[in-house]
């Protein structure tokens, strides 16, 4: 088996399991499809706490473990419940940056154009490491000395480093206040610099969705909140480092690599690390087939800006147009960012179907899929008197092209926001008895936005907007994704008992 | 599936993800040393004594050395690895030799050992090494120290006092 096959086949696995939990699950809110941003939801909510702890927070040897212990003695709200849904928050944030990289992984969303992405995440995911094991050294109780001194233990044991970090924490009066300042640092620090990465790591996305939908934010916090309210984080006893910490009740969620290399050796959990990052690191150099990129006709390309605001994925900018009067633009497509989805053929005013000319060309378009040869394929399809039901869908979507039925002509684009709007209206002007577009759920999206903008599109509130003529719409728009062919197949029986009713006298 | 049952699927999606964070954020215990074990810490940072002599520097020696780096004798900058050595109860536990740190190595040698034990009285001796022109060790500490579960007890060198020290 290929890695390219393989690949496939994971993706093909992954959505019938999401096809499958999309049934138990409230859209817009499937969290699966939403888990980066909800990961940006969990690293608000660790800010916003964390400035409440920060407050607080006595930031020395003597003072540390009581400012954070009397947060749970003196009652649980606001401190102490503040304090669980800091910690909550952090285990859930690691837990949910880990299915969102598995999540991406599966569905092969790391070479090509999505490469830059996945680089600039992969990191991410150790500073979330990095600050979340760092909050525990704070509290500086028996869990936060064991933690920070196998912390030390691990650093050390990396070469020319020796033993001196672990020095740190050897004896009572090794502790000092400035170490306390060092740790605090170190906890504000690496949250910033995530913030930071973050920015680096949404650099190629086009409105990126940094907080969940409403109803899904809603549903976050009261877990958590919930959870803190109803199991409270506490303190363990004083760090006392003339013993060892026994018996601690212990953050399997993030605290894992301690015990990992107690039972081994801290060399081995570095060997661990630097080889499920290089692993990480080095999937984006798989080579699969690589989509033809958008292509530019600068003589059809007006600079309207409509691929450029529609593009998912930031791969279209605007430069003064070589061949026109001052003032005019001109589209320009980088191909590393290219996903070759067809999002700015659909955007695109010149993909006019109406147009008398005999070769349909356009200011952008997709030379593996022209908007040109939908149209002839169209007007072959729909000779005078056939009366068919045209159907546009998505190559990742619903199977249109496995319908069967004799009055259905199928049509598989990139993506369903490939279609010019203009097209249904073409069809239906030249005798389609009517037409359904099938695009993906929005989330199920393999290009993010397509969903969104064709919903818009259709609906009239983003251009290119649908523009039909006549009493009643003869056209729908059905959201199935792949196995949700019956769902297509009722939508197009019920567009044409409703075109059968219009039509009897 | 009805809206209702989906809006119990992501309910209990809810509760599986906080019973999640509940459990495995406490539970099961961490007992990472047993009950009725001790552990002693060799752990110091130390410069060992120069490897080679200094010179006293000839006045023409000097004369060819800008004035602000005159100085009248030259030593050189490597130093000696430090060597350690346990015995606990009479049976040898630890034998380490640290290396200077520094790309000249004329920097501390730092060792760091845990040991564990088990709880109750042991007779330890420590021996350490900081010169290399000399035979056998410089510095000795011999002891017998009782230990109680999970104590823990730091054997370190006090470079102002020139001794192995048990804290």
């Amino acid at each position: 088996m290929t890695l390219v096959s393989a690949a496939s086949g994971l993706r093909r696995a992954w959505r019938n399991f999401e096809h499958g939990w999309h049934r138990i699950t409230v859209a817009p809110s499937e969290p699966l499809e939403h888990l980066g941003a909800i990961a940006g939801l969990l690293l608000l909510l660790l800010l916003a706490t964390g400035s409440y702890l920060f407050v607080v927070f006595d930031t020395s040897v003597s003072g540390a473990w009581q400012s954070i212990d009397q947060l749970a003695r003196t009652g649980t709200f606001p401190g102490g419940w503040l304090r669980s849904l800091h910690r909550y928050a952090a285990d859930g944030l690691l837990l949910v940056t880990l299915l969102h990289l598995l999540r991406e992984f599966m569905l092969g969303r790391y070479t090509h154009f999505r490469r830059a992405t996945w680089w600039t995440g992969v990191p991410l995911l150790l500073l979330v490491y990095l600050s979340a094991i760092g909050g525990f050294w704070l509290n500086w109780d028996q869990l936060g000395q064991y933690s920070a001194l196998a912390s030390a233990e691990l650093i050390d044991a990396l070469p020319l480093l020796g033993a001196t970090l672990t020095r740190n924490f050897v004896a009572v009066h090794a502790v000092s206040d400035r170490l306390f300042s060092l740790l605090i640092f170190i906890h504000l620090g690496v949250p910033l610099l995530l913030l930071f990465g973050l920015w680096f790591h949404l650099q190629r996305i086009h409105l990126p969705q940094v907080l969940p939908p409403r109803a899904l934010t809603v549903g976050v916090i009261a877990t958590l909140g919930l959870l803190a309210a109803a199991a409270p984080i506490a303190s363990q006893a004083p760090a006392d480092l003339a013993r060892v910490p026994t018996a601690l009740h212990y953050d399997w969620i993030l605290l894992h690599l301690h015990p990992l290399a107690e039972a081994f050796s801290p060399a081995t959990v570095w060997l661990l690390i630097a080889t499920v990052l290089l692993v990480l690191l080095l999937l984006p150099l798989r080579h699969g087939v690589v989509a033809p990129v958008a292509v530019v006709d600068a003589d059809f390309c007006n600079g309207c800006r409509r691929c450029v605001d529609d593009c998912p994925y930031s791969a279209i900018t605007l430069v003064a147009h070589p061949n026109a009067k001052a003032g005019r633009q001109l589209a320009v497509v980088a191909a590393s960012r290219c996903a070759g989805c067809g999002i700015c053929a659909g955007a695109c005013p010149s993909a006019m179907p109406f147009r008398r000319v005999a070769t349909l060309a356009t200011g952008i378009d997709l030379p593996q899929r022209r908007i040109g040869a939908l149209r002839q394929r169209l007007r072959q399809a729909l000779v005078p008197g056939s009366h068919k039901i045209v159907v546009f869908g998505c190559d990742h979507g619903a199977a249109v092209a496995a319908l069967t039925a004799a009055d259905v002509v199928s049509f598989s684009l990139l993506c369903s926001a490939q279609l010019p709007p203009s097209f249904i209206d073409y069809a239906l002007r030249i005798g389609a008895l009517g037409v359904v577009i099938s695009s993906c759920t929005e989330g199920a999206c393999e290009f993010r936005l397509g969903a969104r903008w064709t919903s818009q599109r259709l609906g009239a509130t983003r251009e290119p907007r649908l523009r039909t003529h006549g009493p009643a719409p003869h056209y729908q728009l059905v959201f199935a994704d792949g196995g949700d062919e019956p769902a297509l197949v009722a939508a197009i029986a019920g567009l044409r008992q409703r075109a059968t009713m219009r039509a009897l006298p | 599936m009805n809206r209702l049952g989906q809006w119990s699927g992501q309910l209990l999606l809810y509760a599986a993800f906080a019973a999640t964070l509940a459990v495995f954020s406490h539970w099961p215990n961490y007992q990472h040393l047993a009950p009725d074990r001790a552990v002693i810490k060799v752990s110091f940072t130390h410069q060992g004594q120069r490897l080679g002599d200094c010179t006293v520097q000839t006045p023409a020696e000097l004369a060819k050395l800008p004035p602000n780096m005159r100085a009248p004798t030259r030593c050189p900058r490597e130093r000696a690895p430090v060597s350690v050595e346990l015995d606990l109860d009479g049976v040898l536990v630890l034998r380490q030799t640290a290396l200077p740190s520094g790309l000249s190595r004329d920097g501390a040698a730092a060792v760091y050992q845990r040991i564990e034990v088990a709880a109750g009285q042991h007779r330890i001796a420590v021996r350490l090494k900081d010169d290399a022109h000399s035979v056998g060790f410089n510095y000795h500490r011999e002891a017998v120290v009782t230990l109680r579960p999970a104590e823990i007890l730091v054997i370190d060198f006090d470079p102002a006092h020139h001794q192995i020290t048990l804290q």
